[in-house]
């Protein structure tokens, strides 16, 4: 007798190229297999018209814990990805203190697996404090369990340290992540650069801060020969140049983040402070470029930047209110519109949430092969529901979404063969 | 509360304005001049109405225009800046918004170094009148009336002008304000400035750009000089240095004789005398810039006369 069995659904579970209705059935908290299923189970979900896939994984996360945990912290972040269909998330390294020694490394990784809702796989910094001229122990924070390095929010400005950190990571095959922003050209604004913030009075965020830093990086990650991510890219000319160096083989990679391909600077045209980010939304231009990426496979991952404040850091103004929105339970029926519109297949969309970030960060997440932790995403691609922001499981209110209707959403979500969200609430 | 006048319930920008209510709004004001020109100074019109000038920026016209202006026609005028507010102790902009609106008053007068402050505050004031006295570089809507009061007193009809404004752009709520009133209005504008002081897609508008001040002189019946931030110029690399910024967009007798006899000069005032504008030129018989000052005074009468002058309804 299986423990679980997961009858009907269509299963998608592109790491190994299966698209089919069919059983998936799991057996002390890994999946025992996936085809057809003759036998008893102690419990059975019926996933007819639902897609089962492997837990979503998002590799650009803010928890804010430890320092700020009145924004969110692992407990409540933990629930909000559960609620998306996320399974593992990777967190940045920009709390207090910051992810830049091993100790905090395990503590988060330890929180997270005292919670027990979802993997936890720490992002370490690049940088000691994220300030940009010393190198971390990156050797002592990978064994730790640190899956990649970034100074995230804080891009590596000096080119010299930025030549360093990608030598000294790819001598280990370490994944660099940039948040690509010249900071020089974007200090002081608030929205793209355009005439959106010409109309609004606001300073803008020129796209040149993300394409010069990008364009930078890439050459200095030819001369390294390094692995290099470039974290929600958000311009054309971005998209451009990642497709360029990947052309000409590097290993330059790149993800894109919901609100990038589904908005456009437009929105912040009433000043809404829940549409502010960096990067900014862009133009419709810059926006359909993301897509054309994400189709054409220049843009292999889709992550949320899921970035929660407190409201006291969002009202008070455009100018002033934080950067971020939150992304973990939106992350899904955002991105399903990518299928909708025809952008992506079913598979190819999920593998942008499951099998290439695992791949990119060599982790084991990300796929229903045998053996594997059955963490699981089922999910309804048709269902329509309202997003209430009061009712998210994230601290954060802040999204641009607030009272739109979404279409897609989660049923339910096993980790470790365990049910721990079903039908809009968490199972204890 | 008081019914307000041309279906204006607050005053954010010229923007959101049409063509008729900012005609109402500047022919009311061209009614007020009169009380201000008699000996005794006051009207009842805002008998019993509670105005709150709250000003985060520094200002010396604007507030003490809005001042004057409630109290000749009666209010109980209020004002608060933020070196002697709550601000100082770290309360919230939208604390001090809420605080001072249950206290009631009719109107909230308010200036903000952050643009889309008072369309941020209406979400959370639902029964206080707001006008936007300034906020960061978005719009200044009663200078901008104020503008086309004086405008009409000293030349008739606007429509078919062409108005030139010269200097930082991209900082100017006058400019963008100006910008918007033209094409509601039937007024060309000129833009006059190196490309370091221009916001992106500032063509959008609708506007001629110039980076040549004397290349924009034929033409022009009204030269609208802004207030150089000479700090702001330095810093950030936005001119050399004061001096080559006289040089070439200074305006001087020579550029305004260049423009013609016919030709007017604004200023929204503060003025850098040597720097955007010579001496000369500010005191010339063509300088409207005392009359904006005075016509401020009677604008604002009318903008709180429409949004809290009209007929009580209980």
């Amino acid at each position: 007798m299986t423990d679980i069995l997961i009858t009907n659904g269509r299963v998608i579970d592109p790491a190994n190229n299966i698209d089919e209705v069919c059983d998936v059935w799991i057996e002390n908290g890994t999946v025992a297999g996936v085809g057809k299923f003759d036998g008893s189970a102690k419990q059975s979900i019926d996933a007819k018209g639902l897609i089962v896939c492997p837990g979503l994984i998002d590799m650009h996360v803010h928890l804010r814990e430890p320092g700020e945990e009145w924004k969110e912290d692992i407990e409540s972040g933990s629930q909000a990805a559960v609620a998306g269909g996320i399974t593992t998330i990777c967190t940045m390294p920009n709390t207090e203190p910051c992810i830049d020694h091993a100790g905090i490394v395990l503590q988060v990784i330890a929180r997270a697996k005292e919670i027990g809702l979802c993997n936890l796989r720490p992002i370490g910094a690049v940088t000691r404090n994220l300030k940009g001229t010393e190198l971390t122990e990156m050797r002592e924070l990978s064994r730790s369990g640190a899956v990649a390095f970034s100074d995230d929010g804080k891009p590596i400005w000096h080119a010299g340290v930025m030549r360093k950190a990608l030598e000294y990571s790819s001598s280990f095959g370490y994944l660099i992540i940039q948040h690509a922003e010249e900071k020089q050209l974007t200090d002081g604004g608030s929205v793209n650069e355009g005439w959106v913030s010409t109309q609004l009075g606001v300073q803008g965020m020129p796209v040149e801060g993300e394409d010069s830093m990008i364009a930078r990086d890439i050459m200095l990650t030819r001369r390294a020969d390094a692995r290099y991510h470039v974290a929600h890219i958000s311009s054309k000319g971005a998209v451009e140049q990642v497709r360029l160096a990947q052309k000409q083989g590097l290993k330059v990679t790149a993800e894109a983040a919901p609100h990038h391909f589904a908005l456009t600077e437009n929105e912040v045209l009433n000043f809404n402070a829940d549409a502010k980010m960096s990067p900014p939304l862009r133009t419709e231009e810059d926006r359909l470029a993301v897509i054309e990426g994400l189709r054409d496979g220049t843009i292999e991952v889709i992550a949320t930047d899921h970035a929660p404040h407190h409201e006291d850091d969002k009202r008070c103004g455009l100018s002033c209110a934080a950067f971020g929105i939150v992304g973990l339970e939106t992350m899904l029926p955002i991105s399903l519109d990518l299928e909708r519109a025809g952008v992506l297949s079913m598979s190819d969309l999920i593998a942008k949430m499951t099998s290439n970030p695992a791949k990119l960060l060599n982790i084991p997440e990300g796929s229903l092969s045998q053996g594997n932790a059955a963490d699981i995403c089922i999910f309804d691609p048709q269902a329509e529901w309202t997003l209430d922001r009061e009712k998210l499981f994230s601290k954060g209110r802040n999204t641009p979404w607030h009272s739109r209707t979404m279409t897609g959403q989660v049923q339910y979500t096993l980790k470790d063969g365990r049910v721990v969200f079903e039908k809009g609430s968490l199972k204890a | 509360m008081p019914k307000p006048l041309f279906g204006l319930k607050h005053l954010f920008g010229i923007g959101d304005l049409n063509r008729e209510q900012i005609t109402s709004l500047v022919n009311l004001g061209d009614d007020f001049i009169d009380i201000n020109s008699r000996s005794v100074k006051k009207d009842a019109t805002l008998r019993g109405r509670t105005v709150i000038n709250l000003f985060f920026e520094n200002s010396t016209r604007t507030r003490t225009s809005f001042e004057i202006a409630g109290k000749r026609l009666s209010a109980d005028v209020i004002n608060i800046s933020a070196s002697t507010s709550a601000t100082k102790k770290g309360e919230s902009l939208l604390d001090t918004g809420q605080t001072l609106a249950a206290m009631q008053p009719h109107v909230l007068v308010i200036r903000h170094s952050v643009a889309g402050t008072c369309e941020f505050l209406s979400e959370f004031l639902e029964d206080t009148a707001l006008i936007n006295a300034g906020d960061g570089s978005h719009e200044h809507p009663t200078q901008i009336l104020t503008d086309l009061l004086t405008l009409k007193r000293s030349m008739g009809d606007i429509q078919g002008k062409t108005m030139t404004i010269v200097g930082d752009i991209a900082h100017s709520r006058v400019a963008r304000s100006h910008m918007l009133a033209a094409k509601i209005m039937g007024y060309n504008v000129r833009i006059v400035a190196p490309k370091t002081l221009l916001p992106a897609f500032v063509e959008n508008y609708g506007c001629e750009v110039f980076h040549d001040f004397d290349a924009a002189l034929d033409g022009t019946d009204i030269l609208y000089m802004l207030r150089v931030q000479t700090e702001r110029l330095t810093t950030n690399c936005c001119f050399p240095s004061i001096r080559e910024y006289h040089e070439t967009y200074g305006l001087n007798m020579k550029r305004l004789k260049a423009a013609g006899d016919h030709c007017m000069v604004m200023h929204p005032g503060p003025m850098n005398r040597g720097v955007e504008i010579a001496t000369d030129v500010a005191d010339s018989m063509k300088s409207l810039i005392l009359e904006q000052v005075e016509h401020g005074v009677a604008v604002r009468m009318a903008a709180l006369t429409a949004l809290c002058g009209g007929a009580t309804e209980e």
